[in-house]
């Protein structure tokens, strides 16, 4: 509560007592001694994805990355702004279908299943193969 | 020099759907308008079959099909999101930037001194986009904005670097030459025909004019246009958006509709969606209007018109939108007509933080009841489950969205699949 008194006028004028009234609620107990360690809940879209302007999500259907932890199903993070490297895996459209594959640059072009019961798929001259991005994670949910 | 750029997507709509459909890269693709009446998008190999922008489709539809041209409703989820990611780079690489529309946007590149780092500038933005989203722009450069929008026009032509600088005088006035002066920026089909009476057929004509004669026989505005051509800057960059001043929620319907018991759920359908654009904006409203026609190609049983209601004090609930859409329906409505579309109208905003309370309070019958509507609205975000009454029950939208593609990038069930 504050009191103040207004020189110019004189105090009868006046109720002596300004009250301020607080719209929220003041807790009174004791202050949570956490209050100076407050951190902000893990975000799994900060652990997930770098650029997010760039990335899009994609599902997986068969099991030719299994062996690569990617199951049927899973949900892959894909990123289009990061350069597809030897060995990366990447999600890229050959013959106007996407796949999901390991990327082999050299020593020949080549889109390497991980599953033994797949047989690698090297590029021809006359295919066309474009990579869309980077599969930087893949969720394989459980339940 | 300052230098402005414009980013214009190539046929952005078509491109869109391209992204996830690999298949589809030399395929004729295009969109349709809402309820899918007229063609608002084409891509390149449809509109070298010479589809025209807005033909109604069943006009083409049949040949089009037949040549093996790919169709789809237009998926605005997708195509918002998109075109959301692009201005987001764009607006990451400078350091002021004005959102025209869904795929233009200005850029300021004062940050720019010479023209050659403008143009790879440009490049490597070209670049960017089409790596991160997969959406093909065109830029075009120059001193203002009226003459960069010329510069990405010009830019189509340029299909290799996609990139056009107009900055010198003389290569200006080379590339007005050949420009019609109804494609400068801003001059209607009207205007552009009072310029022709006036022997001003090229841009370069209107850019070389005597400034007193367009002053005296025109308007300050054309004046403006002038100026800008001659690369002088007239039009700055806005760089946040202004408010809307109105919002329309409309249709057209694929059968036609002669009763009221038939309309004013589908009407009060548009009323509830304006509704909820309206309190999104952080507005409200003290004008409602709807308004419905007959189609153009029937010629014996024509109606068309758009009617008024005003409230008392500024609303945005949706209660009170549907109160005046219902009160203008009984008023004005002729039974018997075939109505071929309708919408709500929305206008007279006035922020949401301002209460103006009207001197007569007690004429006041209004709702206006912002806990309740904000409650609605935060159910009904991703899928609409509280309904008003009014509204129609079976099928929400009258839209028949049967040939749109999957909401890849915002709906976890359409998501693109991968082998």
């Amino acid at each position: 509560m504050t009191i103040s008194y207004i020189d110019s006028i004189s105090a009868d004028d006046l109720p002596a007592t300004f009250t301020k009234f607080f719209v929220e609620s003041v807790s009174v107990g004791f202050p949570s001694p956490a209050n100076d360690y407050l951190e902000s809940p893990i975000d799994l879209n900060r652990y997930l994805i770098k650029n997010n302007i760039a990335t899009f999500l994609v599902r997986v259907s068969g099991d030719s990355m299994i062996d690569a932890n990617i199951a049927n199903q899973a949900i892959l993070i894909v990123d289009r702004s990061l350069e597809p490297k030897n060995g990366s895996i990447v999600v890229a459209s050959l013959d106007g279908e996407f796949v999901c594959k390991r990327l082999q640059l050299k020593p020949r072009l080549c889109l390497i299943a991980e599953n033994p019961d797949y047989d690698p798929i090297y590029i021809q001259h006359s295919q066309e193969l474009d990579i869309m991005g980077t599969v930087t994670a893949a969720i394989n949910k459980f339940e | 020099m300052k230098l402005i750029g414009l980013v214009d997507c190539d046929n952005f709509y078509a491109s869109c759907e391209r992204v996830f459909r690999p298949d589809l890269r030399k395929v004729p693709i295009v969109v349709l308008s809402n309820n899918d009446g007229c063609v608002i998008a084409r891509s390149k190999e449809a509109k070298n079959m010479g589809i025209k922008m807005g033909v109604p489709w069943f006009q083409v539809k049949q040949s089009y099909l037949a040549k093996g041209g790919k169709v789809f409703s237009s998926n605005f989820a997708l195509y918002g999101d998109l075109s959301k990611r692009i201005m987001h780079i764009l607006g990451n690489m400078v350091k002021n930037i004005e959102i025209y529309s869904i795929d233009e946007a200005f850029l300021d590149l004062q940050h720019i001194q010479k023209t050659h780092q403008a143009h790879e500038f440009a490049i490597h933005c070209r670049k960017t986009i089409h790596q991160w989203v997969g959406i093909p722009v065109r830029i075009g450069i120059a001193p203002t904005k009226t003459l960069a929008k010329i510069a990405s026009h010009v830019a189509k032509r340029e299909t290799k670097t996609g990139v056009v600088c107009l900055n010198k005088r003389d290569i200006i006035l080379n590339t007005l030459k050949n420009i019609p002066v109804n494609e400068v920026w801003g001059i209607g089909r009207q205007l552009s025909s009072h310029l022709n009476k006036a022997k001003i057929i090229s841009a370069y004509d209107l850019a070389t004019v005597n400034m007193r004669f367009i002053r005296t026989r025109f308007s300050i505005v054309l004046e403006r246009t002038v100026r800008e051509l001659r690369g002088e800057q007239c039009l700055e960059i806005q760089g946040f958006s202004n408010p809307k001043k109105q919002i329309i929620v409309s249709r057209s319907f694929r059968n036609r509709i002669d009763n009221l018991e038939v309309l004013k759920p589908l009407i009060s359908n548009f009323a509830v969606k304006a509704g909820e654009k309206l309190r999104h904006e952080g507005q409200k409203c003290s004008q409602v209007s709807v308004f419905f026609s007959t189609s153009p190609f029937n010629k014996k049983l024509k109606h068309r018109g758009i009617y008024n209601m005003n409230f008392s004090n500024p609303t945005n609930d949706t209660r009170d939108i549907l109160t005046g859409v219902k009160t203008i329906l009984k008023k004005n409505f002729k039974p018997g007509y075939p109505y071929a579309k309708a919408g709500v109208l929305l206008s007279r905003f006035s922020s949401e933080s301002i209460a103006q309370i009207s001197l007569f309070e007690e004429t006041n019958t209004l709702k206006q009841n912002h806990a309740l509507m904000k409650c609605i609205d935060s159910i009904n975000q991703y899928q609409t489950q509280v309904y008003f009454t009014a509204q129609h029950h079976s099928n929400l939208s009258p839209m028949k969205l049967s040939m749109k593609s999957p909401r890849y990038t915002t709906n976890w069930y359409e998501l693109p699949s991968v082998n």
